[in-house]
């Protein structure tokens, strides 16, 4: 292996300590966003810079970095940035869940149930749940620190007046560990439950907006509603057409010109994991190389 | 003055001063106010009503001077020495604020049931159905059909949004309400018909009011006491009808004989 001429992990030693830090505040204090000196990244704000700076300063040289985009391993920002470790750290890059210790991803948890062994480091465009509602930084600051989050009720009244049912479908608000109300980051509420009571350790980075949280193990973690809206996770109609299976989270695939499409698994290493073990969606041609078939 | 719990005083002021640089905008103010009253404070552009309402209701921090405001548990507490938490508490649930602008009180983009039901939601109701029935409930008690209640209020007139204004303040059932020129940029009909409603609210719900206003007939409508303010200082004080039937102070006889005859 060539000497590589980057720092390990990219970033100087220094700012890593500064990361960590930040990292070591957020655990101590769940769902609670702290301020960081985010870097400026080889990279575009809102291509992952808040999670590549998080993944940064927790790898080492033992780990096996794994990198999803919407669920999967094959996409350009899982690829790029898979590359962009493997160069800088030369780590092993694996897109099996299970042999990860750490995973950044962008928008899914994923469907294996992950382990005290493993870290999920989430990417975060907008850290701010009650942004939205509530333009002002100062004003919000002091909502969580009051934990005056009234406010958050009044977006998913908002979602049943309108649409009957809370149509919040994913940036889904949590409360964290009965105290801090956080955003989820642009998961599917689908997700949600995952995160409650989980083996692994949370991290969120949002470059851009200099925040870092994190949820430790083993943490409380609530779905937002009310008492006779509860929350509710997405349902799909169909299983997978490749795998079939009928308990993941589905991407919708339009096949041609003429309204054809086909849901499938969006975690393309949980579905191709399945169809190994033998399962097989109604899509799923003899070859799976002669796949695109349907119709 | 009796022993009387029912009449000591829900909120009094003393020596309250503000400057703004060396601009006096309000000098040793003190005034108080009972459950049920309705106290309008009146004077010209500038006089400083407004920056006395707003140390009233604790949105600014006065130079010198004290509040003192009998809780719902019944002690009196120096609003000076709340915490920001229990100050927030309070200005959402035992006290309301009604803006000129209703744009400032509202939530523009939220409908109006949302925002009657945000003080609802803000301390713990986390019951839709029974936060929809209380929001409709209110409406139809400001005389907005209650088939309005997913409108956002940029769809409602100005009227319409000074009453959701005030159904929203009046949710949670404060006892004290203060008012910044409610009836401000409305037309004589729509005020008259505003003026009718705060009237009857605050008598049914035995609502003390402290009330901002630059007109007379407003106060004269409302109010049960009054206090006339030029350049900072308080020049008159008095019951309403003595005041606006009988001024003393010059000021107050130039004020009163300037409004126009109906």
């Amino acid at each position: 292996m060539n000497a590589s001429p980057y720092n390990f992990a990219y970033l100087d030693e220094q700012t890593k300590r500064m990361i960590r830090r930040a990292i070591l505040k957020a655990i101590a204090i769940p769902g609670y966003q702290v301020p960081f000196a985010s870097r400026e990244m080889p990279m575009p704000y809102g291509w992952g810079t808040g999670g590549v700076q998080v993944t940064a300063a927790i790898l080492g040289p033992e780990d096996v970095l794994k990198v999803i985009d919407q669920g999967a391993d094959d996409t350009t920002n899982a690829v790029s940035i898979r590359a962009f470790f493997a160069k800088t750290a030369n780590v092993r890059v694996t897109t099996s869940t299970a042999e990860a210790t750490v995973i950044q991803t962008r928008h899914r948890i994923p469907e294996m149930a992950l382990t005290s062994r493993q870290v999920l480091v989430y990417q975060v465009p907008i850290p701010e749940p009650l942004r939205f509602l509530e333009p002002r930084e100062t004003e919000t600051r002091t909502m969580h620190a009051l934990a005056e989050y009234g406010l958050m009720h009044v977006k998913l009244y908002e979602d049943i007046a309108r649409y009957g049912h809370i149509a919040t479908s994913y940036d889904y608000p949590v409360e964290v560990a009965g105290r801090y109300v956080m955003d989820p980051s642009p998961i599917p509420k689908f997700d949600n439950p995952k995160m409650d009571n989980c083996d692994a350790l949370q991290l969120f980075g949002a470059g851009r907006e200099k925040r870092i949280y994190a949820i430790p193990p083993h943490t409380r973690v609530v779905s937002l509603d009310f008492d006779d809206h509860p929350f509710e996770r997405n349902k799909f109609d169909h299983p997978c057409a490749l795998c079939g299976a009928s308990e993941s989270y589905l991407d919708e695939v339009v096949t041609d010109d003429k309204g054809g499409r086909m849901f499938v698994c969006s975690d393309t290493d949980f579905c191709e994991g399945r169809r190994a073990e033998g399962h097989r969606g109604h899509l799923l041609g003899d070859e799976p190389a002669a796949r695109e078939a349907a119709e | 003055m009796s022993a009387e719990p029912n009449i000591t005083p829900l909120l009094v002021a003393t020596g309250l001063s503000k400057s703004y640089g060396r601009r006096m905008a309000c000098e040793d103010v003190s005034l108080s106010i009972r459950e049920g009253e309705v106290l309008a404070i009146v004077g010209e552009s500038g006089s400083g009503k407004s920056t006395l309402l707003n140390l009233l209701a604790g949105r600014l921090d006065a130079d010198s001077g004290q509040v003192h405001y009998r809780m719902r548990d019944g002690v009196t507490r120096d609003m000076g020495t709340l915490t920001e938490a229990e100050r927030r508490v309070l200005m959402r649930t035992d006290w309301g604020f009604v803006h000129q602008d209703a744009a400032q009180g509202l939530r523009m983009n939220v409908s109006a049931g949302g925002n009657i039901g945000e003080r609802l939601m803000a301390i713990g109701n986390r019951h839709y159905g029974d936060i929809r029935a209380t929001a409709a409930h209110w409406l139809t008690r400001v005389e907005i059909n209650a088939d309005r209640i997913d409108d956002k209020p940029t769809a409602y007139s100005g009227g319409m949004r000074q009453r959701l204004q005030i159904a929203r303040n009046l949710v949670t059932a404060p006892r004290l309400v203060f008012m910044d020129e409610p009836t401000g940029g409305l037309d004589v009909s729509v005020q008259a018909r505003l003026l009718d409603l705060i009237r009857g609210l605050a008598a049914d719900l035995g609502l003390a009011v402290i009330l901002v206003t630059h007109d007379l007939a407003v106060a004269r409508l409302l109010s049960h006491r009054i206090m006339v303010m030029k350049g900072g200082h308080v020049i008159e004080t008095g019951l309403t009808d003595r005041v606006l039937d009988d001024p003393q102070a010059a000021y107050t006889q130039l004020l009163v004989s300037s409004v126009l005859a109906a």
